[in-house]
Formats: C-alpha cells, sequence, structure tokens
C-alpha cells in the first residue's frame, strides 16, 4: 500500500505548482486554475488523512472534500464571471494591469 | 395658624395687576386701566376685611414662615395683622383705588397710560407688602420697591429733563436714608438674629429680644436699640422728608398729579412714619431718641412752613405743606406715642389726597398752568372742585371739627405735656400752615382769571370730581367719626390723655388767627399777576438755597471727590497699560522663539512630514495588483508556519 508521506508529497507539489502559478502567471484564468489547483491539493490532503485515519468509518474527510468542491465550483463560477466582466471592462484579463484599488 | 390666610392677597392683587399690565400691547391703555382698578378694588374689599378683624380682635397676630436659610442662618418673613396694619392697609387701599379711577380719566390722553397703570400698581404693591410685612427684611424690600416706583413715576415724562432730574434727585436722597436703614437692618441682626417683628416671644419687638438690644452698647452713649433705631429713623426720614433730606419731595411735583397725590402726599411719604411708629418699641427703650425724633419732626415742620409761604406753584405749596405734616406726624409719634403719629398720618392721607387731586383738577382746568399768580377766580368755572379743595384746605388748616383738627390737636397736646419748647413750635407752624394755605386760596379762587394766554377755565369730568367729593366727605367727617369711636384707644393701649382747654383753646385761635391773617394779607386786595407779595422773599421762595448749599458742599466735594478718582483712574490705565504692554512683549516672545520652533518646527515641521513619509512607505505594498497581495499572503503564510513549527518543536 502507497505510504501516506507519497499523498503528502504529492499534495504538496500540487499546491505549490498552484502557488506559483498563481503568484506568476498574468492571465487570470490560469491563475483561477492554479487557484483550484491549490485546492484540490488540500483536499487530497483531506482524504489521505481519513484514508489512514484507525476510524475511517467517521466520514470526516470526505465530508470535508465535498463541501471544499462545492465551495470550489461556486467560487470558480463567481470567478469566471468576475473575469469576464473585467475582459469587458478593461478589454484585456491582466491581472498586471488591474491596478485601480491601489493606495 | 394664622386667622386670615387671604392677608397675603392684599397686595399680590396689584402686583398679579402690575405683571399683566407690564405684558400689555401700548394701545390697550383702557383695559390696563380696569384691570389696575379692579384690582385695587379686590385689595380694597380685603383690607376693609382685615381691618374689620382688628376691631373685634386688636392684639397682634403674626405669621412667619422660613424664607431661605444661607448656612445656619434662617430668614424668614411673615404677615402681620394688627390695628397699625389695618388701619393703613385699609387707608392705602381705599384712597389708592380713589386715585387710581381720577388716573383714569387724568391721563386720558397720555400715551403712556398703560405704563403709567403698571407703575401705580406696582407701587401699591410695595406700600402694602411694606405695611402687612413681619419682617424688617421684607419691609426694607418693600420699602425699595415704592423707591423704585416712585421713581419711575416722578420720572414719567422722561423726556422732560427736569422730571428726569427730579426723579433721580429723589432716588439718590432717599438713599441716602436707606443707607441709614440697612446699617441698622444689619446691626438688628447681628444682635438678635432675626429680622422679624413678633414671632413667639424672639422678635425684635418682642420683651426678651428689646431687653438684650437695651443693654448691649450702641454709639455716642446710645444702647445698641437706640443707635439701631436712630439709624433706621435715619431712613424714615430720607422717605418721608424730614430735613435735611427733604429736597427731594418739592422736586418730586415733576410727576403726574395724581403721582403726587397717592406716592407723595398720601402713602409713599407717610411709609417712613409707619415704620417709625411699626418699629415704636424700639424707639420707647430711649427717650433721647424720642427726643430726636419729636425735635426733626417739629423743626421740619417749621421749616417746610416758612418755606412754603413764599411759592408760587400750586403743587409745591402743597408739597412744602406735606414736608411739614409729616414732621408733624414724627413729632407727634415721639412725643405722644404711634397712636398721635397715626391718627394725623390717616386724616392726613385723606386730605392731602384730596388737596392734590383738586390741585389737578384745577391745573387740567387752566390747560395745565401750574402759577398761582396766573391764576385767580377759579371759584366761578370750577364749582365744585372749589368746594372740594377748601374742604380740603380746612382740614388741613386744622379748622374746628374737621379732620385735621382732631388729629392735629392730639400731636398738640401730647407736646403740650411732654416739652412745651416743642408745643409751641409745632404751634407756630400751625399757624403758618393756615396762613399759607388761606394765601393759596386766595390766590387761587378770588379775583379775576390773569392768565393772559387761556382765557376759559373748565370744570373737569365727573371721574375726576367724584374722588374729590368722596374724599371731600372724608376730609370734613372722618376725624369727627374716628375719634369719637376711640381711634387712639384702636391704635395704641395707651391711656388717652386729658383734654387741656388752654391747648383747645390755643389750637383755635392759630386755626382761625391763621385764616385770618392770610386773609388779611391776601384777600381784602385785588392781586396781580406781577405784583409784589410782602411775604414771598427770595430767600424763602429758593427754599432757604438749601440745594444750592447742598451743591455747593456736598456737590462740590463729590466733584472734588470725582476729580480724585479720576486720577487714581488715570494712574490705573497707566498701570494696567503697562502691564498689558509687558504681556505683549512676553507674549511674543513666545509667539516667535518657542512657538514657531518648538511647536511649528519640531511639532509640525518635523514629525508631523516624518509622519506623512511613513504613511507613504506604509502605502506602498497596497499597489493593488492581486498577484502582489497574494504574494504577501503566501509570504504571510510561510511565516506563520516557521513560527508555528517554531514554537511547537
Amino acid at each position: 500500500m502507497t505510504p501516506l508521506s507519497s499523498y503528502l508529497v504529492l499534495a504538496a507539489i500540487i499546491f505549490f505548482i498552484g502557488l506559483l502559478g498563481a503568484l506568476t502567471r498574468r492571465h487570470a484564468i490560469i491563475v483561477l486554475i492554479c487557484i483550484e489547483l491549490m485546492l484540490n491539493a488540500a483536499n487530497l490532503n483531506f482524504i489521505a488523512f481519513w484514508r489512514f485515519n484507525p476510524h475511517p468509518e467517521a466520514m470526516l474527510g470526505p465530508i470535508f472534500v465535498l463541501f471544499s468542491i462545492a465551495v470550489a465550483g461556486s467560487e470558480a463560477a463567481v470567478g469566471l464571471a468576475l473575469v469576464i466582466s473585467i475582459y469587458r471592462f478593461y478589454r484585456s484579463v491582466d491581472v498586471e494591469k488591474m491596478n485601480a484599488l491601489q493606495g | 395658624m394664622f386667622p386670615i390666610p387671604w392677608l397675603p392677597f392684599i397686595p399680590l392683587c396689584p402686583l398679579v395687576a402690575s405683571i399683566v399690565i407690564f405684558t400689555m400691547k401700548p394701545a390697550w391703555s383702557r383695559i390696563a386701566a380696569g384691570v389696575a382698578i379692579s384690582a385695587m378694588a379686590m385689595s380694597t374689599v380685603l383690607a376693609f376685611a382685615a381691618l374689620s378683624t382688628t376691631f373685634t380682635h386688636p392684639q397682634v397676630v403674626a405669621t412667619s414662615f422660613d424664607w431661605f436659610s444661607v448656612g445656619d442662618q434662617h430668614f424668614d418673613f411673615g404677615f402681620i395683622l394688627n390695628p397699625l396694619t389695618g388701619s393703613t392697609a385699609a387707608m392705602v387701599t381705599f384712597v389708592g383705588l380713589l386715585i387710581f379711577i381720577y388716573s383714569a380719566a387724568y391721563m386720558e390722553h397720555d400715551e403712556n397710560k398703560t405704563c403709567f397703570f403698571g407703575y401705580l400698581s406696582l407701587f401699591a404693591f410695595g406700600m402694602l407688602g411694606l405695611v402687612i410685612s413681619n419682617s424688617l427684611l421684607l419691609l426694607f424690600m418693600c420699602w425699595e420697591i415704592v423707591g423704585l416706583a416712585s421713581y419711575l413715576l416722578i420720572g414719567f415724562w422722561y423726556q422732560k429733563p427736569s422730571a428726569a432730574a427730579a426723579a433721580k434727585k429723589a432716588f439718590i436722597t432717599t438713599r441716602i436714608g436707606d443707607l441709614g436703614f440697612l446699617l441698622g437692618l444689619f446691626w438688628v441682626y447681628r444682635e438678635t438674629g432675626t429680622f422679624l417683628f413678633y414671632h413667639y416671644g424672639s422678635g425684635i419687638l418682642e420683651p426678651g429680644p428689646l431687653a438684650a438690644l437695651a443693654s448691649s452698647p450702641g454709639f455716642w452713649g446710645f444702647s445698641a436699640a437706640g443707635a439701631i433705631s436712630l439709624l433706621i429713623f435715619a431712613g424714615a426720614m430720607g422717605k418721608s422728608g424730614q430735613f435735611p433730606l427733604h429736597v427731594w419731595l418739592p422736586d418730586a411735583m415733576e410727576g403726574p398729579t395724581p403721582v403726587s397725590a397717592l406716592i407723595h402726599a398720601a402713602t409713599m411719604v407717610a411709609a417712613g412714619v409707619f415704620l417709625v411708629a411699626r418699629t415704636y418699641p424700639l424707639f420707647a427703650l430711649d427717650g433721647r431718641v424720642l427726643a430726636i425724633v419729636a425735635w426733626v419732626g417739629v423743626g421740619t415742620a417749621l421749616f417746610a412752613a416758612i418755606i412754603a409761604v413764599a411759592q408760587f406753584d400750586i403743587k409745591r405749596i402743597l408739597a412744602y405743606s406735606t414736608i411739614s405734616q409729616l414732621g408733624l406726624m414724627m413729632a407727634g409719634i415721639g412725643v405722644g406715642g404711634p397712636p398721635i403719629g397715626m391718627f394725623h398720618l390717616l386724616t392726613h392721607a385723606f386730605f392731602k389726597a384730596l388737596l392734590f387731586l383738586g390741585a389737578g383738577s384745577i391745573i387740567h382746568g387752566c390747560h395745565g398752568e401750574q402759577d398761582i399768580r396766573k391764576m385767580g377766580g377759579i371759584a366761578r368755572p370750577m364749582p365744585v372742585t372749589t368746594l372740594a379743595y377748601l374742604c380740603g384746605v380746612l382740614a388741613l388748616c386744622a379748622f374746628p371739627f374737621t379732620s385735621g383738627y382732631f388729629s392735629k390737636d392730639e400731636i398738640l397736646l401730647s407736646a403740650w405735656h411732654s416739652n412745651p419748647a416743642i408745643f409751641w413750635v409745632a404751634a407756630i407752624a400751625s399757624l403758618l400752615t393756615a396762613f399759607y394755605m388761606t394765601r393759596q386760596c386766595c390766590y387761587v379762587f378770588l379775583g379775576v382769571y390773569r392768565n393772559e394766554e387761556h382765557r376759559h377755565p373748565h370744570e373737569s369730568s365727573w371721574v375726576m370730581v367724584g374722588p374729590l367729593l368722596i374724599l371731600a366727605i372724608f376730609a370734613l367727617a372722618g376725624g369727627a367719626v374716628a375719634h369719637m369711636n376711640g381711634i387712639l384707644e384702636y391704635l395704641g393701649d395707651k391711656e388717652p390723655l386729658v383734654v387741656n382747654s388752654t391747648v383747645v383753646v390755643i389750637g383755635w385761635i392759630i386755626s382761625l388767627g391763621g385764616i385770618s391773617l392770610g386773609f388779611l394779607a391776601y384777600g381784602l386786595r385785588p392781586l396781580t399777576a406781577t405784583g409784589s407779595d410782602p411775604f414771598a422773599l427770595t430767600i424763602l421762595g429758593r427754599a432757604f438755597y438749601l440745594d444750592e448749599i447742598y451743591a455747593a458742599t456736598f456737590g462740590r466735594l463729590v466733584t472734588v471727590l470725582s476729580y480724585l478718582a479720576e486720577i487714581v483712574d488715570a494712574i490705573l490705565l497707566i498701570v494696567t497699560e503697562l502691564l498689558v504692554f509687558i504681556a505683549r512683549e512676553f507674549s511674543l516672545l513666545f509667539a516667535f522663539k518657542t512657538d514657531r520652533v518648538v511647536i511649528d518646527r519640531w511639532f509640525f515641521d518635523d514629525i508631523c512630514s516624518n509622519l506623512r513619509s511613513l504613511g507613504g512607505v506604509v502605502t506602498r505594498p497596497q499597489d493593488g495588483l492581486l498577484s502582489n497581495y497574494l504574494r504577501s499572503i503566501a509570504l504571510g503564510s510561510l511565516l506563520l508556519a516557521i513560527l508555528f513549527w517554531c514554537c511547537h518543536s
């Protein structure tokens, strides 16, 4: 059986890929996809910890993951809607150009 | 429990009326007159009810309650009802009511009539409060209210400079006397700790405190009681126009004639006599004080009577006669006690009010002329006024069996028993009174009308003449009725003196002799407006130059003092200017050195600009770039994670 550490390492790799993507890429949709990646890395952690828990009959991990996927879905919907309206306003989806909130 | 709880309403009715009137529009003068007269009528009814109570219960009835406290000093005020209060209140309200009615006609065309009735009501409040007050302090406050009302009413026609000056003179002169009164007030409070006249044995006029006052020392060999009564007498002298503080009373005739009648003849000037009568137990402790009162009174009586002989203004003659009669009242109290003086006060109030109202009617009929040389032959066009006026003159001359005869006779009788010298001075004053009143009547009523400018004097309206007739009845018969019914026993508990036939005969001689002498001097030859008058010496006409003497002494003194004060003021001004200059220099120093450097440069320029640049530094990360925010979040989470890890391992 694959040990827990492999799952955790995989999740960490996915998380950091997502984080780096979110920090470095300028395309808004890519940033959203990277955020999804980080969320899914966290979900993977939940499932892994649940699977190696001494009491897997307590369905805590899957429930959290289900919630998390639902939240991620709605977040993606809101994010995409925002991206579309930003595109309509700026004619661009470059996050570097969206600096109207600067102090 | 006070047997007549409505006693305070006697003064409160006019007070309410005056407040109502002062809030009215000036155009509502008829309503104002109605309000004032009806309030006064209510007071009159109440006062007569109070008077009838005193017939059956002549003993003192007093009440008092806590007014205010300062620390552990308690100030009470209260009301008092005894024959003195009852009779005076009844007289004031009754004469006041008649004069109010008369004023409604006399002041018909005055544009400030509303205000006039407000002042009159205020005066009535003060006077009645003074009469029923059981506390020396309350009495003093009412005393000042009547002084204020007197000032306002003398200066009622304030557009005339002489009226304004007379008002000021009256106010300031009475203030000199009031200073003495106030000192007496303080002193009596220090000695007894109370201002109440009667208060279950601890009031000022009750035996215990009186004995204490008589035994503690005063000044000039007088006991405290004597000193206090002299100080109170100073107040009474100012108010009642006793020599040498009488100078304001003749000038007070600048006011409207009803005011002269009510305030400066019948009631307010009698307040001084009333005060002495009220505090008589204090005066009676020292025979010398009573002698001073008697001599001041009788001296004033003679002095004013001499001056009155040479006056030509109809109201001034009456004013000097008022001073003279007030002097006689004081003398009466001095030699015979309160009943004697108060009896003359009561009768005098009626006939002097009558004379003043009659004079007002004559002045009204003669188109405002007040000089008796320009009158003459008034009897034919103004018969009713003349008849009423002659009744007043007879009473003032103490013509046998008029009211003045009875009261003046009592004064002479008491003086005869007490001090013959006082008796003879009073007798000469009375002789002169009869003489100058006859002189005045000859000028006014006999002969032909001498005024070139206005030809036709006319009789006044019935609203004015009616009160005259009522007062005339009282002037003729009031004294006799009161005397028959034992007013002296009613007013005081002393046994009346035995009638002395010598005194009675001298009284008759004085009265009839004065009238005949006056008639011989003035009635037998036709008088002319410019003709010489054998007795009108200039020195008398100018009232012994007393005003000029006051101007040359006290006036000069005040001028010198004011110069001194001005010099002191100038010095003070220089000193203050110097102080201000120094303070200014200091502040400039602070402004330019401290303020600019410390506040402006250090605080504002340095600290503030530093804060500003700090703000710039802080806001720099907020560049609005999402990825930068995310980087910060990532860095922060990383730092938190490291911190967490460090703490747990």
